[in-house]
């Protein structure tokens, strides 16, 4: 019943034996200890689970194991490169835009999908493409702001 | 005012942010223990049943179960986060009161096995008439929700302060006005978890919980678990955001801890988005009727108020709940004479509990509404009866609360000019409004003798500091703004400050993260044990600098002379003149702190002063409305604030946006909708509180504050803001459109409703 399948993430693949109904957010958390990326709904409504499939933004809870396989996936541990942090990262640590940090790994890999197709995008724009993830401690001001100085819209700012 | 400081007051990122980013921050659904087992629970179908019988064995025998519990094996004890007010036990006894409450759990080797298990569990209820509206289960003959209480009515509260009689006699006009507040979900956005593990050998409990309240949390598991205290170790990982619905114990805590002492191995549950919905917290709906007397010029002489709070099935912190939603009606007002009548009933519904205000946003609500309702009947202004209202720090106040500082009228009018209220107020457009709301909160309990903080800080050889503490970050930041209070003390950088926090194994005594206490109690705890420590640095280092101790100052990392910053020496250079003297290693400093009790109070008993000191704030919304769609846009919301100094200002502006957005939600959108018990819309999608979209401008206005008894000034910061954003914002839907909304949410289908008769009216 359980089958194995090839998954790359952050660069590296892993085998795994999973069933053919199981997530790929299950199966990033349970067999692979990727727990960055965070359970919040189940149900494709909170964002929380957002992770990158060839640069695209994917809601894991919604997406089967088995589909991911021979994409490139990039979780929350696969975004800073060599101990440092990514722009994107620095800048909500920086700016603020984050309290409990339980949403904050999907809204930083959804705004990262954000800034690769748009790289300046206008504040609404960004209001716009963040409104699937969801944050019930920010107010999202600090949010949006720390994704603007990331994509060096707002000048010298940052 | 002028007082300068390195580390407190700036604007510095969570001592813990880089871990939030980086996906290493650890909450406890990412624990993952060698040989863990999963729990589930099976939950009531049913609004009001007897359990005649719970047949499990179908259950146990499935392959990979490794067991089963119901109600009935568990000891008799009951619990609750108020002493008084126990009344739950962590899987029902005999009896289910709501859709959702907890009959049985399992435990097996996998998620999916015990969810399968549930399915095999056979309950034979017999189905008791339901009642599901406080004002129906307060009647005579109604169903009996729990056995004992009458009239389903588990908490009153009467005060009387003066001569509400007298007061309303000498009043220009007197109004009588009724509000409702609906059911509000907390919504964080971790769902609640446990995972547990035992030492047969030591018979410890270890539990790993998203908890507000660790130390009252082992309280409640070893009362329950009818083990002692000191065999339970409490451990909060990550908490991914609270707002008071994390205060309780819950069945996943318990349920983890028995299957964990019966099996021998770690035992983890994780509840659902829709079992946060159902069965842990809400803000309680509440009825409330207003009677207020005022002057011709808006003077308040007395008040009178009649609340009716919609327990659901249980007690959870009903009676604080009450006394709050009574005695906060006498900030930021002076209000001379008050007289409160409130009924907290039991219902066949979803738990209310603590949310971020805990009573106050209710009656806050009311009476914000009112004052712009008898505004109008006086041909007043709004922004003017609320300064003029304003309480003053120092004067004598009714319920005993001694105010020290206090920004109210102040915050008035920073608002109302920052939003344009005297070009904008009744001057707009169709459709177009301003409106102003005003609140004060407590910076946590003083009354009870549970109520205070320890930390220990501790600086090692190589002058690195380590704060314990017991204060539980749930988001907030309390550990940033713990280590900023020591770095400003010890005179060194936030980065070489180490907090460990909230282990009560091995932190110091702390009631947790409620009433918004934490940066005051836990804050000065910090403090005091960093100056301890800063004294006997000083003190070995006086002799070398040629000077007194007291004329020492620490700062930058260096330890001078005032006035002479040449004549010194740097903190780790102190630190090793320390060690080569002999003294003692390592250099601790340990504090106890809690508020003056000088006026000791419970306030159910007796008034006195219920906080170490009191936030105060105003918030002012300009709203657009579509009078097609019935829509409601929020453009802007201005927040002035005297939460006394920031610690971090960036952390408290986070809460003020943090609180409109929840405002907003309160006044706009969010409700539990519930039919015969039944929650309706447990889900993100069919809940609907703010995204990205719907949030307006936010801007911050400081009414800085040096308040005595806080940690270098500082005051509550994250409850108080949540009170006035839905008033402010219902009140500047009057503005826009004449209509007056006393029920909450104002939802389209409601604004749309109003304008349709006023038309009929008019036409």
């Amino acid at each position: 019943m359980k089958q194995a399948i090839a998954l790359t993430v952050n660069g590296d693949t892993y085998e795994v034996l999973i069933a053919p109904n199981q997530t790929l957010l299950e199966v990033l958390r349970d067999k692979l200890g990727l727990t960055g990326t965070k359970k919040g709904c189940d149900l494709g409504a909170c964002g929380a689970c957002t992770v990158l499939l060839d640069g695209e933004a994917y809601l894991s809870c919604l997406m089967l194991a088995v589909d991911a396989v021979g994409k490139e996936i990039v979780t929350i541990e696969g975004l800073s490169q060599g101990g440092e942090l990514h722009p994107l990262q620095k800048s909500f640590v920086e700016l603020g835009g984050l309290q409990c940090g339980f949403c904050t790994p999907g809204i930083i890999m959804t705004a990262k999908a954000v800034l690769e197709e748009e790289p300046q995008p206008t504040e609404e724009s960004v209001k716009k493409k963040m409104a699937g993830n969801l944050c019930r401690c920010t107010g999202y001001k600090k949010v949006v702001e720390s994704i603007m100085s990331a994509s060096g819209s707002m000048g010298g700012k940052q | 005012m002028e007082k300068q400081f390195n580390v407190v007051g700036q604007r510095l990122p969570m001592v813990d942010a880089a871990a939030k980013v980086n996906g290493s921050a650890q909450f406890t659904d990412d624990l993952m223990l060698p040989g863990m087992l999963h729990g589930k629970v099976l939950r009531s179908p049913l609004a009001h049943a007897k359990i005649l019988n719970v047949e499990v064995s179908k259950a146990a025998r499935l392959p990979g179960v490794k067991g089963v519990v119901t109600g009935a094996e568990i000891p008799d004890r009951q619990y609750g986060i108020v002493p008084k007010a126990r009344d739950e036990y962590a899987l029902a006894k005999g009896k289910v009161r709501y859709i959702g409450d907890e009959v049985a759990a399992v435990c097996a080797i996998d998620r999916e096995i015990a969810e399968e298990a549930l399915d095999l569990i056979e309950v034979d209820y017999e189905e008791l008439p339901g009642v599901f509206d406080p004002l129906d289960a307060l009647k005579e003959g109604a169903p009996i929700i729990h056995e004992g209480v009458a009239n389903n009515t588990s908490f009153a509260i009467r005060k009387e302060f003066g001569d509400v009689e007298g007061a309303f006699a000498a009043s220009h006009l007197v109004s009588e006005d009724s509000f409702y507040s609906q059911p509000v979900n907390h919504a964080p956005l971790e769902p609640h978890s446990a995972v547990a593990q035992y030492d047969p050998i030591r018979g410890q409990v270890v539990l790993w919980s998203s908890t507000q309240i660790p130390f009252f949390l082992r309280r409640n598991l070893a009362a329950t678990l009818q083990i002692p205290e000191s065999r339970v170790r409490v451990i909060k990982p990550k908490v991914g955001g609270g707002f008071g619905q994390k205060i309780d114990m819950f069945a996943k805590d318990f349920c983890a801890a028995w299957f964990a002492m019966k099996l021998g191995k770690p035992v983890k549950f994780t509840y659902e988005r829709d079992e946060v919905f159902i069965a842990t917290r809400q803000r309680h709906p509440m009825y409330l009727t207003v009677k207020t007397g005022m002057t011709k010029d808006g003077k308040i002489l007395g008040q009178q108020f009649l609340s009716y709070a919609d327990g659901g099935a249980y007690n959870s912190t009903a009676p604080t709940m009450m006394a709050l939603s009574c005695f906060f009606l006498m900030v930021p007002y002076h209000v001379p004479n008050l007289l409160y009548e409130g009924y907290h009933v039991y219902t066949n519904k979803p738990v209310g509990g603590a949310m971020r205000g805990h009573g106050i946003p209710q009656a806050r609500f009311a009476v914000e509404r009112q004052l712009d309702l008898m505004a109008e009947r006086l041909n007043l202004d709004p922004a003017e009866i609320r300064w003029k209202n304003s309480i003053k720090a120092g004067e004598p106040h009714p319920g005993g609360f001694v105010i020290n500082t206090c920004g109210f009228a102040e915050s008035v009018k920073a608002a109302a000019e920052a939003i344009g209220w005297k070009e904008k107020r009744g001057k707009l457009p169709f459709g177009r409004g301003v409106g102003l709301g005003g609140a004060s909160f407590p910076s946590g309990v003083t009354n009870m003798s549970h109520i205070s903080s320890g930390a220990v800080v501790q600086v090692g050889q190589d002058a690195g500091v380590n704060v314990f503490t017991g204060a539980a970050d749930i988001g907030q930041g309390a550990e940033t703004v713990i280590a900023q209070i020591v770095a400003e003390v010890l005179g060194v950088k936030l980065d070489d400050v180490r907090v460990t926090a909230a282990d009560t194994g091995i932190t110091p005594l702390d009631p947790g993260t409620f009433g918004s206490g934490v940066t005051v109690r836990a804050g000065n705890a910090a403090r005091i044990a960093a100056e301890s420590v800063r004294k006997r640095l000083f003190e070995c280092v006086a002799d070398e600098l040629e000077a007194n101790p007291e004329d020492l100052v620490a700062k930058d990392g260096v330890i001078f002379v005032t006035g002479s910053p040449e004549v010194n020496i740097t903190f780790a250079k102190a630190l090793k003149a320390y060690q080569y003297k002999d003294l003692p290693m390592p250099l601790v400093g340990r504090a106890s702190w809690m508020a003056d009790t000088s006026e000791p109070t419970t306030l159910f008993n007796q008034p006195g002063n219920f906080s170490p000191n009191y936030s105060f704030m105003t918030q002012a919304a300009e709203v657009e409305v579509d009078t097609k769609t019935g829509k409601v846009k929020v453009i802007k919301m201005v927040t002035a604030h005297d939460c006394g100094r920031p610690i971090n200002p960036m952390l408290v502006e986070g809460q003020l946006e943090g609180s409109i957005a929840g405002g907003m939600g309160q006044a706009l959108y969010e409700n539990v909708i519930t039919e015969k018990g039944q929650v309706m819309n447990p889900s993100f999608l069919d809940y609907g509180f703010p995204t990205t979209l719907e949030v307006p401008e936010m801007e911050s206005i400081d009414i800085e504050t040096d308040d005595p008894v806080g940690p270098f000034g500082a005051k509550e910061a994250g409850e108080g803001t949540q009170l006035s954003p839905a008033p402010a914002i219902v009140n500047a839907i009057y503005d826009a459109i004449g209509v007056h909304f006393n029920e909450l949410p104002v939802t389209p289908e409601k604004i749309l409703k109003a304008l349709e008769e006023k038309k009929k009216q008019s036409a």
